[in-house]
């Protein structure tokens, strides 16, 4: 008798076991994060990690989603190229996720996205990047180069008077990319070639002194003088430190930085370099009600009052919401009908407008220049009047300009070629 | 309201208008309703309402312009009053912007900042410049001057006139004569005035005249155009000479700052020839404690903050050292003479001190602030010589020269040397040879502490700090020469100047390549560096 229970009580331990592994596999949704939290872009992506926990968090309190909890899965590719590759295959294949939010740096986003091809699944990635790029698992919730770099240089020419123009980068893909579209751009306003420099710095460039010498030097030939940097990450305290320490005033010759937001900042005296600016769709300063609810939940979720939100937080926090909104329209988290059912979906962003997922996969946004305050936050000195749409391929490359890219049916293209009328052709 | 305040401005402007300066000043009420219209509107009305206190000529408005360029100038929704203000608390005080006396408090959601942007802070620049002119403090009139040279607004020579008959100093008579200068060259005074300027600009013979110059090069004609374009060439002469100081100035600069990260590992590697690949997270380490010192300082004692670096140092020496202990009694002793798992292990080492910073401070940069005495810049003839750098060329000097006085000067100093020379008959001489070997590693430990101290003033405070300085630091250890400080020194100083030198030609990238293969080629010639050990310790 005794033996029979004990085998009774081990088959039903074993059939509870199964049922439950089985059951909650069915009730909650897992979502993948793939941002490094060691190495050198974890001073970046640990806060976008955060930010997609605190975002699945509020979602699951709401409810969920189809009626199931949500489930992040958390992965650390440790700033490693090809190992986001290979924590994208896990995440999909072992893990199982519906959609994968994650990437910062260009080479990362390039290095998964055959996984996402292969395993048909979906990624959204937060960070302002160079275009050029359009694929059907991707959505790309950051700026694209007509969002940022294109209206930052209009800003300084109309409103500044800006007439030589420096574009100083870090030496990679995106500055790279960026700086080919912004010289064209600016030859083809007239901008005589003599009155361009270019300058390339490697990663975690420390010592500026030359650079900003040379800057110096640059300004002062009688015309009004700006720097477009596209300097990344780390480089950024030391490169403004040497700006501030050699006496470089926003007045005389301004700085405009695609790559330094809020949390940059965090880690600067900014008095001294009050009025050099930065072009983003989102600001914190971003007076609404909507965004004052996010810092808040953010601040009470990180446990931390002065905790800073930036520029690809939003464009997490808009992606999420476009998902959730695609799979409660879809009805599945079926990436197929997700695909299908987000173009077009449109929420409600943090600066007080709606941002829409136009059908080449990048999304509508308005377009901030900010001024740097004494207090380490940027002050909105200009915005454009309506939402920018993103222009996966720019009109100002010769390789690009004839390409459009179209995800809905029967186009379903993302590098369509108007010049040939086919599709996958690169430009003329 | 708004109409009636239009109304007000428009007899405001009237008036002054009518009756100069003399009216204004005698009743500074009348300033009022001028102030309380910068509040409306947008950037460009903000501008003509600063254009038009600055037509008052009344010095009384001058507190109010700089408030507004610093961003402490708020409206109060409720009736539309300006104040100057200062945080205090959750709120704001706020101070009459005429009167200057405290005018209450206001919270954060009643009143509204006026917005200025560059092209705002341009003009308040040159409002205040005539306005200040003629004030008491010599640097206020010096700073007024600068202002309107960069301004070169024409209107400004009447004021410059009057101040520079009043001016007793010769220093800001110098600046206000060049300020003149650039306002008659952009004015539309005769020729032979205008050849005066030029003649004072080209004595002045910096970037900012030469600026200038080229400017006048290009608008001008007939013989205003042959003299600044004679101007410009001199100047730029004078400037190519100064560019070649500057340059060994930034070399040096740089050099000092790779001898600060590879000294300690001199002595690590160079001294007791352990491969130290953890040697960079001691920097972010003296670097962080650097952070916290000053957290503490601001919490606690605000007044110390001067002296925030001075009392990081030692406490920074003494947290790397102590690490630097543990590690070599923990780990690296057991592997003395195997080179590859040195190397392994404190690789590993890096890695969870690296994670365990992350952990405990976050990955985000941490702010070290610059102490006043490391801020901005003094000129030099044509140079500009930053302060922090200046100190920290310093600083290196004195770290260099404090570590071969303790090397050559002391017993601590003797046993290291015994023991790295000839461990076996040291010895036997009755020299611990365990100890020396865990107190010389802290001291190359603590000595990248306090390197940390001084690069947590020019780079970020981020748990990667150390990874940039680990290929440089070995590179200079291998160019100068292993085991002898003076090739450290020696070597670090050469990577430097070449550095710089080759970095304008190259770029930055590209330079530090060349740099690399040059030391390449360097060791294939002298495979052990600039100051070769001769003698039995190199075979030992």
């Amino acid at each position: 008798m005794k033996k029979t229970f004990t085998k009774l009580a081990l088959a039903g331990l074993l059939a509870s076991t199964i049922i439950g592994g089985a059951s909650a596999q069915e009730d909650t949704i897992k979502v993948g994060i793939l941002h490094s939290l060691s190495g050198t872009m974890a001073i970046s992506e640990t806060t976008l990690k955060d930010a997609m926990l605190m975002l699945i968090e509020e979602q699951n309190k709401k409810g969920g989603l189809l009626g199931k909890q949500l489930e992040a899965v958390v992965v650390d590719p440790a700033s490693d190229w090809p190992l986001f590759a290979e924590k994208a295959r896990e995440l999909i294949e072992v893990n199982g996720v519906d959609a994968v939010f994650g990437c910062w740096t260009s080479v990362s986003r390039k290095s998964v996205l055959p996984v996402f091809e292969e395993l048909n699944s979906i990624l959204f990635y937060p960070v302002q990047y160079e275009g050029e790029e359009s694929q059907r698992n991707v959505f790309y919730t950051g700026a694209a180069p007509n969002q940022q770099a294109i209206p930052a240089v209009d800003y300084l020419m109309n409103e500044e008077g800006v007439e030589r123009w420096v574009l100083a980068g870090t030496d990679y893909v995106y500055p790279r990319t960026t700086n080919k579209i912004l010289e064209a751009y600016l030859k083809s306003k007239g901008v005589a070639e003599e009155d361009i420099m270019i300058n390339y710095t490697p990663f975690g460039h420390s010592d500026w002194q030359t650079i900003v010498s040379d800057i110096k030097t640059f300004g002062s030939a009688g015309k009004k003088t700006a720097v477009v940097s596209t300097i990344n990450g780390d480089a950024n305290v030391p490169f403004y430190k040497e700006l501030g320490n050699a006496g470089i005033k926003a007045e005389d010759i301004p700085v405009v930085a695609f790559s330094v937001g809020e949390e940059e900042l965090a880690g600067l005296d900014t008095a001294p370099l009050v009025g050099h600016l930065a072009a983003w769709n989102y600001f914190q300063s971003a007076d609404t009600d909507a965004n004052a609810e996010f810092i808040e939940t953010w601040q009470a979720y990180v446990g931390d009052e002065d905790r800073v939100t930036n520029d690809p937080m939003e464009a997490h926090f808009i992606g999420f919401n476009m998902w959730v909104e695609a799979v409660e329209k879809a009805g599945t988290t079926d990436p197929d009908a997700v695909i299908d059912a987000i173009v077009g979906v449109s929420v409600p962003n943090l600066t007080g407008g709606y941002s829409a997922m136009m059908p080449n996969h990048h999304i509508t946004k308005p377009v901030l220049i900010g001024e740097i305050q004494d207090d380490g936050q940027f002050e909105t000195v200009w915005e454009t009047s309506g939402l920018v749409v993103g222009d996966a391929w720019s009109d100002y490359l010769d390789g690009s300009k004839d390409l459009i890219s179209d995800w809905r049916a029967p186009l379903s293209c993302g590098n369509f070629n108007t010049a040939t009328g086919k599709c996958g052709g690169s430009g003329s | 309201m708004s109409l009636l305040k239009s109304f007000f401005l428009l007899v405001g402007l009237m008036v002054c208008a009518l009756s100069g300066p003399s009216f204004a000043q005698s009743d500074p009420e009348a300033l009022r309703p001028l102030i309380n219209g910068l509040a409306e509107g947008k950037y460009a009305e903000t501008e003509k309402q600063i254009g038009a206190l600055a037509a008052t000529g009344d010095p009384a408005v001058a507190p109010t312009l700089e408030a507004l360029g610093e961003g402490d100038l708020y409206v109060r929704k409720s009736d539309g009053a300006v104040f100057i203000t200062k945080k205090a608390g959750k709120g704001y005080a706020l101070t009459d912007p005429l009167t200057l006396e405290p005018a209450g408090e206001a919270g954060r959601r009643e009143v509204s900042k006026i917005k200025v942007n560059n092209k705002l802070r341009r003009v308040l620049r040159s409002a205040l410049g005539s306005l200040t002119l003629m004030a008491a403090d010599p640097h206020v009139r010096m700073a007024a001057a600068e202002a309107i040279f960069k301004a070169r607004d024409p209107d400004g020579i009447e004021a410059l006139d009057a101040a520079l008959a009043a001016e007793t100093d010769d220093g800001v008579r110098k600046v206000m004569e060049e300020a003149r200068a650039a306002a008659v060259l952009n004015s539309d005074l005769d020729e032979t005035r205008k050849l005066e300027a030029i003649e004072t600009l080209s004595v002045m013979g910096n970037r900012d005249a030469l600026s200038l110059l080229i400017g006048v090069q290009s608008s001008a004609n007939g013989a205003v155009r042959d003299a600044a374009t004679q101007a410009v060439a001199k100047i730029e002469k004078s400037i190519a000479a100064w560019d070649a100081a500057q340059n060994i100035w930034y070399g040096l600069s740089l050099g000092s700052v790779l001898l600060l990260a590879a000294i300690g590992l001199a002595i690590t590697f160079g001294v007791m020839g352990v491969i130290n690949m953890a040697h960079g997270e001691m920097v972010m380490i003296g670097a962080y404690v650097t952070f916290v010192v000053q957290e503490l300082i601001r919490t606690s004692a605000p007044g110390l903050f001067d002296y925030s670096l001075l009392i990081a140092l030692p406490l920074a020496f003494l947290t790397s050292g102590l690490i630097g202990v543990a590690i070599e009694r923990g780990v690296i002793r057991w592997l003395y003479g195997r080179p590859l798992e040195t190397l392994l292990a404190t690789w590993g080492i890096s890695l969870i001190l690296q994670q365990a910073v992350r952990s405990i401070f976050g990955p985000t940069n941490r702010e070290v602030g610059n102490p006043d005495w490391m801020s901005g810049a003094f000129e030099l003839g044509q140079m500009t010589i930053t302060y922090n750098r200046m100190w920290i060329i310093v600083f290196a000097m004195l770290v260099f020269a404090g570590l071969m006085l303790v090397l050559k000067k002391t017993p601590f100093g003797l046993y290291t040397r015994a023991v790295t020379q000839n461990r076996r008959m040291a010895a036997s001489m009755g020299i611990r040879t365990p100890w020396v070997d865990a107190m010389t590693f802290g001291l190359g430990s603590g000595i990248a502490g306090i390197a940390g101290v001084a690069l947590s003033q020019i780079d970020n405070v981020s748990p990667n700090l150390g990874q940039g300085y680990i290929i440089d630091s070995f590179m200079v250890v291998v160019f100068g020469g292993v085991g002898n400080l003076w090739g450290t020194l020696v070597g670090a100083m050469t990577l430097g100047i070449v550095n710089k030198f080759l970095e304008p030609y190259a770029g930055a990238v590209l330079g530090k390549i060349f740099v690399l293969v040059i030391i390449i080629l360097f060791i294939q010639k002298r495979p052990r560096g600039l100051f070769a050990l001769k003698g039995r310790a190199v075979e030992a």
